[in-house]
């Protein structure tokens, strides 16, 4: 199953399909670790709903809905943190 | 010789800086841009070598200033060597900067910190083979304990000696092929970091001074030649920072043992999954920031009455006491002095009344300033500043700001100074000239008793409501100023937000102390400096008259009293300047604008003549300076008089602070000409408003 980053929910993981966007914020997404093929989790959303605390490569990492819309990921099924 | 030292944020970068160096470290700003530039320098037995501070990134890309100055710098041929640091707990993200630092020709040698955590964690790195892969001596260290810092500098000694060879994660890369091709092109040329070049000229992210049309053209064809796997959908950037994990991912695989998980991390989310929590986070929150400003201006503290009858004040306002005993002592011993050698009624007045009184005042704020960066210092060290991003970002956004800005916007409620300075964590250049610009309207302390005299004299029944009423209109002041400067003159949304949250540790002594003599020396340096000249102009202005002749201070004959009469005019729309003794408030505003604190006391000295000095301490004199007030201001005037302090150009030391942070004389007069502004139609609208109710 397909859907965006913004879209998984607390404890869900999974694997980075595509980055889409702005070409300056995906080069910082890449930056970060954010690249196709890595596996992401959502930890927590901030007391607010807005941003993301995300665990990507063995570290915590936080962005926005707004850019995390533009992360298409391939849902782990039945698999949590 | 020279090395650089390059690093993700949080890599104990640092730590390791100050290890090296100790207290030979100067800061100074890279050109064109408010980004510090630290340098010391490190002795070996028989020689010196300096050390300079990059800023901490993570990546070589083009698009922050901080990258553009790390790689300028490494790429430029200053240096002999880079000091690469890795933080060997989050070790993957960390070398992808690495990969970027070992395709320049330039030796490098990786420091891989923290060592010792991470094999406390069961955790085994080989770092012989990892030296091996990247081509690049691997020493590791801990810059805490300062741990394998001296062979880290006998083997950076020797590196820089050596020529390496430009090493780079495409070589292995599906696309290797056509990468050699590419960085043939450059070697061909005998263009210098050609393998640097190389990747750069394949992401699409050419040289600025690259002319040679041939060049552009070859580097086209060949880019336009390599198929990538379908999941990047054409997009080369993607595909390079892939390869760049790949690799990593690779070389990791192969000398780590990842044995039984690394006990840091739990600890650091058992703390985090606290206070970030959904429901205690923010409250958590604001009772840390309430404490902050509790130790800092309280007095007295809490509770402490229930120990002494008076209470204990806070450590704040107590180092502010002695502050005001050791400027007065130099007042006096200065005042005797000349005194004793009969000078001239004007040195004696220049030197006690203006300069010693205008550098005491400012340097006055100076334990609070310090007290609150002390604050501010522990949050961004321990790694919670980010989390106070994390939480309040979401309040912030509407306004155009990201969730870093509200810890130096609050910090504005104590005193501008230290709040402007820690804007400085803030990476957008926009959003940092934004915060500065609304500093002002978050109250500061040092406005308070402006607007305790006026709520008690003009509002003795709503005195609570009044004073809040300010505040109110501050907040309300910022927001609609954020909105229209980001609509305007600072066009744009929030910055994107994609933040590290760094593992939680203890802040540590030796980072702080040398972060707040830092800023603590540069706030002195233009105290003593800008603001002494300032105070001594403004000395001249209000103690002599047109010829020149000394008169009363701050009287109808002085140059300002003068120019406040002029300036009388421009004020009168606001309410508060239309009766004939308009200029003495007119002139409590102008003092104002060098120090809110001369505000009242100019309001004193004008209003009732013959008190002066203690004597308006005196609760008789207050009672004589309230009536003054309930005769001179209407309710709707004083309103407007305190809205227009609170709006206006905050004091001195902000503006000259404000003047550090920007560093462009173009954006300091906007910010200027803002503020006025602001408090000119804040103070219009406020008036009228408030004619229709009081």
């Amino acid at each position: 199953m397909e859907k965006s980053l913004k879209e998984l929910l607390p404890g869900e993981a999974g694997v980075v399909v595509r980055v889409e966007g702005d070409h300056a914020v995906r080069r910082r997404l890449f930056d970060m670790g954010i690249t196709p093929g890595t596996e992401v989790a959502l930890r927590k959303t901030a007391p607010l709903g807005d941003p993301l605390e995300l665990t990507v490569r063995g570290y915590e990492l936080s962005i926005r809905k707004d850019e995390a819309e533009s992360v298409l990921m391939k849902i782990n099924e039945g698999e949590s943190l | 010789m020279k090395f650089a030292l390059a690093g993700n944020p949080n890599s104990g970068k640092t730590t390791l800086f100050n290890a090296l160096t100790g207290s030979t470290a100067h800061v100074g700003n890279w050109p064109g841009v408010t980004v510090d530039r630290r340098e010391g320098v490190y002795k070996y037995a028989d020689e010196k070598v300096s050390i300079v501070d990059l800023p901490g990134i993570y990546s070589l890309s083009p698009y922050t200033p901080e990258e553009v100055i790390a790689r300028n710098y490494i790429l430029g041929g200053e240096p002999d060597l880079v000091i690469n640091i890795v933080d060997a707990t989050n070790i993957e993200r960390n070398l992808y900067l690495t990969t970027q630092i070992l395709e320049s020709d330039i030796p490098v040698v990786i420091a891989l910190n923290m060592m010792d955590i991470v094999e406390k964690g069961g955790v085994k790195i080989d770092t012989n083979a990892l030296s091996e892969k990247f081509g690049a001596p691997v020493v590791p260290i801990s810059a805490l304990r300062a741990d394998g810092v001296k062979v880290l500098m006998e083997t950076a000694r020797g590196e820089a000696a050596k020529k390496r060879d430009a090493r780079s994660p495409l070589e292995a890369s599906p696309f290797a092929e056509e990468f050699d091709r590419l960085v043939g092109l450059f070697r061909d040329r005998e263009i210098p970091h050609p393998v640097f070049y190389a990747v750069k000229a394949l992401e699409g992210d050419s040289p600025d001074d690259l002319t040679d049309e041939q060049l552009s053209r070859e580097i086209e064809e060949i880019r336009g030649s390599i198929r990538l796997e379908p999941a990047f959908e054409g997009d080369m950037e993607a595909a390079v920072a892939d390869a760049r994990y790949r690799y990593i991912a690779e070389q990791c695989a192969r000398s780590m043992d990842r044995g039984a998980n690394d006990a840091r991390f739990s600890t650091s989310d058992k703390i985090d999954s606290v206070l970030t929590h959904k429901v205690l986070g923010l409250p958590i929150f604001f009772f840390f920031m309430f404490l902050v400003f509790h130790f800092t201006f309280a007095e007295p503290m809490m509770f402490t009455d229930l120990l002494t009858e008076d209470g204990i004040p806070s450590p704040g306002v107590m180092l502010q006491g002695w502050m005001g005993d050791a400027t007065d002592a130099v007042s006096e011993a200065a005042s005797a002095f000349l005194e004793a050698r009969d000078a001239s009624p004007w040195v004696h007045g220049l030197v006690v009344d203006g300069l010693l009184a205008g550098v005491g005042a400012v340097l006055s704020f100076l334990p609070q300033i310090l007290m609150l960066f002390f604050f501010l210092s522990i949050m961004e060290d321990s790694g919670y500043m980010a989390r106070a991003a994390f939480l309040m970002d979401r309040m912030l956004r509407r306004f155009g700001l990201s969730g870093k800005a509200f810890l130096p916007l609050l910090m504005g409620f104590g005193c501008s100074v230290p709040a402007m300075m820690g804007s400085r964590t803030l990476n957008d250049e926009k959003e940092r000239r934004l915060t500065i610009m609304l500093m002002p309207f978050f109250s500061c302390g040092a406005k308070l008793p402006i607007w305790s005299m006026f709520a008690a004299a003009i509002f003795p029944n709503n005195a609570g409501t009044a004073v809040f009423a300010i505040y109110l209109i501050g907040i309300v002041t910022a927001i609609a100023a954020a909105i229209v400067l980001r609509k305007t003159i600072l066009k744009g949304a929030a910055s994107v937000f994609i933040m590290e949250l760094p593992a939680y540790h203890l802040p540590r002594i030796r980072n702080l102390v040398p972060h707040l003599w830092e800023k603590l020396r540069g706030f002195v340096v233009r105290a003593t400096t800008i603001i002494a000249g300032a105070t001594v102009v403004i000395w001249f202005l209000s103690n002599f008259n047109f010829r020149l002749e000394m008169v009363e201070a701050n009287s109808l004959e002085s140059i300002v009293g003068v120019l406040g009469t002029l300036a009388v005019p421009i004020f009168r729309p606001l309410g508060f300047a239309s009766s004939p003794d308009a200029w003495k408030a007119v002139l409590a505003i102008v003092t104002g604008l060098i120090a809110k604190e001369m505000v009242v006391s100019t309001l004193g000295v004008l209003y009732t003549p013959g008190l002066e000095g203690d004597a308006l301490e005196d609760e008789g004199a207050a009672s004589a300076l309230s009536l003054a007030l309930v005769g001179a201001f209407s309710p709707a005037a004083a309103v407007s008089f305190m809205t227009f302090n609170l709006l206006s150009v905050p004091c001195m030391a902000a503006v000259a602070t404000a003047n550090a942070e920007m560093r462009s004389a173009k954006w300091l007069w906007i910010t200027i000409g803002f503020w006025l502004l602001t408090a000119w139609v804040g103070s219009f609208i406020v008036y009228h408003l408030a004619s229709l109710f009081v």
